[in-house]
């Protein structure tokens, strides 16, 4: 089942939730839509559920236009951000739902919610009522229950949102496995990139109604399509600089830079993670002082300071931390192995100096 | 010193507290204790004999069954409007959404004499509508419609006021999560909206009921008083106090204290529920 949407335009008064959305989903596929919140994606999520209904613009379901077909009709499976399980109903009759509305057999009703609390992994509690539950638990029925009725389509909205961090990453683990099980169409909302880029095959980056940038996990973050994409996608460092053909000037220091749009001043783009930092000078480095490490997962956070530029973040491995034993204080030398800009876009107030 | 932490903020001396808390049972004994105990008492005095012919009395049984097709007929109306009305407030925002809200509380704010005499004025004999209704065959005032009529716009507010507050704090989350899920629209409100809202509801039917079969007011201007027809329990108390049947009028009353009673064990009862789901 394929998910197409063009040029899908809501809005709420006057906040544009939606605007001018064009995103393809392939028949199997796990794609995120990622973004900051207000950035539409949940928006677009209940579109396609049919609980909300667009301005302008189609979204289409293996070519069938959704416009045609109610809420009900559609046989989406959504996940609630905070699950709207049922209160008054116990776990069985949570994933059991969509079989009664469809009146079908009591057979065939316990024999499809018994696959269901086997594949949740809930069997000894379907007597249990929502309330009685934990926080991943609740998230499991959730997820049997849009999958009771098998929808052409699986939709989740911030699905690991409400779950502290050790059940989440459990179950986005779960998640990635359940699906290349059994390859449901899914989409899924998510503020989070690691999230993103754990689960998804393809990522939907979103920002005030628009799409910023599709493609997937590695290519959006090797290959950032504008500021906004690198600045959403893990820390980076942003620097004032004089652009020249081939090179900026941050301060005292000079860096190769790609083609550029012909500025004269703007910005440029360091992941912490290319901010090489040595004991020793080499050619081309500069010099800059630790302020501050603090131990990060898989490896060491460096704050520094720049005498020219200000303060400057490098993120290093475990085995260079221990091979450089750096403490607050110490004088380092750094040297930025790639250095980005981006053509303004105009479309937001964070850009470069135009 | 300190009893409890929840009393600690206001930790008094324990003469005021004393105080404080014979004044209210005072106050109580004084206006609700002794009343009732009264109506009993009076019911009684003549006897368990005297109090069970009062009753069985004919008229008086009259009274008791138009009551209760009074109640009858009005507390399922209240339900259906007090129930699309609260769903309407809490799930849309529509024009006329406020003057609803504040409609809705009409009867309370009105005198129940004055919403019998709009009755009247409406489908009186010299009223707007009632020659028309007449000369078709249909009698209001003097008449069961007019007492149900009366008591449906008295007792109106109830379940509405009591489903508001409930439904809004909930939430449409489960009913999109139905609708999403395949169900229709009335297999929603079956399933999931109704048992969400179904102690909130039988709270306000219980109000309903109670007051329903206590009214007096509305119902005194439009039902004409015509013994053993359009007599209703609280009208029939009247007319034999009027007479100087005190011990009749007394057993009679008594009926309605009983229902009073029974109404607040059931609200208690239902109360404790309400909170905890």
């Amino acid at each position: 089942m394929t998910i197409a949407v063009r040029g899908l335009t809501k809005r709420f008064g006057t906040f544009c939730a939606l605007d001018d959305v064009s995103i393809d989903v392939p028949g199997g596929g796990l794609v995120a839509l990622l973004g900051p919140s207000g950035s539409g994606k949940t928006t677009l999520l209940r579109i396609l559920a049919g609980l909300e209904h667009p301005d302008r613009g189609t979204a289409m379901i293996d070519g069938v236009d959704l416009a045609s077909q109610s809420a009900r009709q559609r046989n989406v499976g959504l996940v609630f951000q905070h699950y709207a399980l049922f209160r008054h109903l116990d776990v069985f009759e949570n994933i059991a739902f969509a079989l009664r509305v469809r009146n079908r057999s009591k057979a065939e009703v316990d024999a499809r919610v018994r696959e269901l609390l086997k594949l949740i992994q809930l069997e000894s509690l379907e007597r249990r009522l929502p309330s009685q539950l934990s926080g991943g638990q609740r998230q499991r029925v959730a997820l049997a229950r849009a999958l009771a009725a098998r929808p052409r389509v699986l939709l989740l909205d911030e699905p690991f949102g409400a779950l502290d961090a050790q059940v989440r990453a459990e179950l986005r683990g779960w998640l990635r496995r359940l699906h290349d099980e059994i390859h449901l169409t899914t989409v899924f909302v998510t503020h989070d990139q690691d999230e993103a880029f754990e689960v998804a095959d393809q990522v939907v980056v979103m920002n005030r109604g628009k799409v910023e940038q599709i493609g997937g996990p590695a290519e959006v973050f090797e290959h950032p399509a504008n500021d906004f994409v690198m600045r959403f996608l893990g820390h980076v460092n942003v620097l004032d600089a004089e652009l020249a053909e081939g090179h900026a000037r941050i301060g005292d220091i000079t860096v190769a830079i790609g083609a550029h749009n012909g500025d004269t001043r703007g910005r440029v783009y360091v992941r912490p993670h290319d901010v090489d930092v040595a004991r020793i000078a080499s050619a081309g480095a500069f010099a800059a002082q630790v302020v501050r490490v603090t131990p990060l997962s898989g490896g060491l956070k460096v704050e520094l300071s720049v005498p020219s530029i200000g303060p400057l973040r490098a993120d290093i491995d475990w085995e260079r931390g221990t091979a450089l034993a750096l403490r607050n204080g110490d004088d380092v030398f750094l040297s930025l192995r790639r250095a980005r800009v981006f053509a303004h876009d105009g479309h937001d107030g964070h850009g470069t100096a135009s | 010193m300190i009893d409890t932490p929840a009393v600690a903020a206001t930790h008094e001396p324990a003469w005021v507290r004393r105080i404080v808390v014979g004044v209210s049972l005072a106050f109580v004994g004084l206006f609700v204790v002794v009343p009732l105990a009264a109506v009993f008492g009076e019911a009684l005095r003549n006897g368990i004999a005297a109090y069970g012919s009062a009753i069985i009395d004919p008229i008086a049984l009259a009274a008791i069954k138009l009551t209760f097709v009074a109640a009858g007929i009005a507390v399922p109306l209240n339900v259906v409007f007090g129930v699309a009305a609260s769903w309407a407030i809490a799930r849309f925002r529509f024009p006329g959404r406020s003057i609803l809200i504040t409609l809705i509380d009409l009867p309370l704010a009105v005198s129940p004499v004055i919403a019998g005499m709009v009755f009247v004025l409406l489908f009186g004999k010299q009223g707007l509508l009632g020659p028309w209704l007449g000369s078709h065959g249909v009698k209001v005032i003097f008449a069961l419609p007019g007492i149900v009529l009366a008591t449906t716009f008295v007792t109106f507010p109830f379940v509405a006021r009591e489903l508001i507050p409930l439904m809004e704090a909930q939430g449409a989350e489960e009913e999109e999560a139905a609708i999403v899920l395949g169900a229709t629209g009335w297999q929603t409100f079956v399933r999931v909206t109704l048992p969400k809202i179904k102690w909130g509801l039988l709270y306000g039917i219980v109000l309903c009921t109670a007051r329903a079969m206590g009214e007096f007011g509305a119902v005194s201007v439009v039902s004409g008083h015509i013994r053993g027809r359009t007599n209703t329990l609280p009208l029939h108390v009247e007319i034999l106090y009027n007479e100087y049947e005190y011990q009749a009028a007394f057993a009679v009353a008594s009926l309605l204290a009983i229902l009073a009673l029974v109404s607040l064990v059931a609200r208690r009862v239902i109360a404790r529920r309400v909170e905890t789901t």
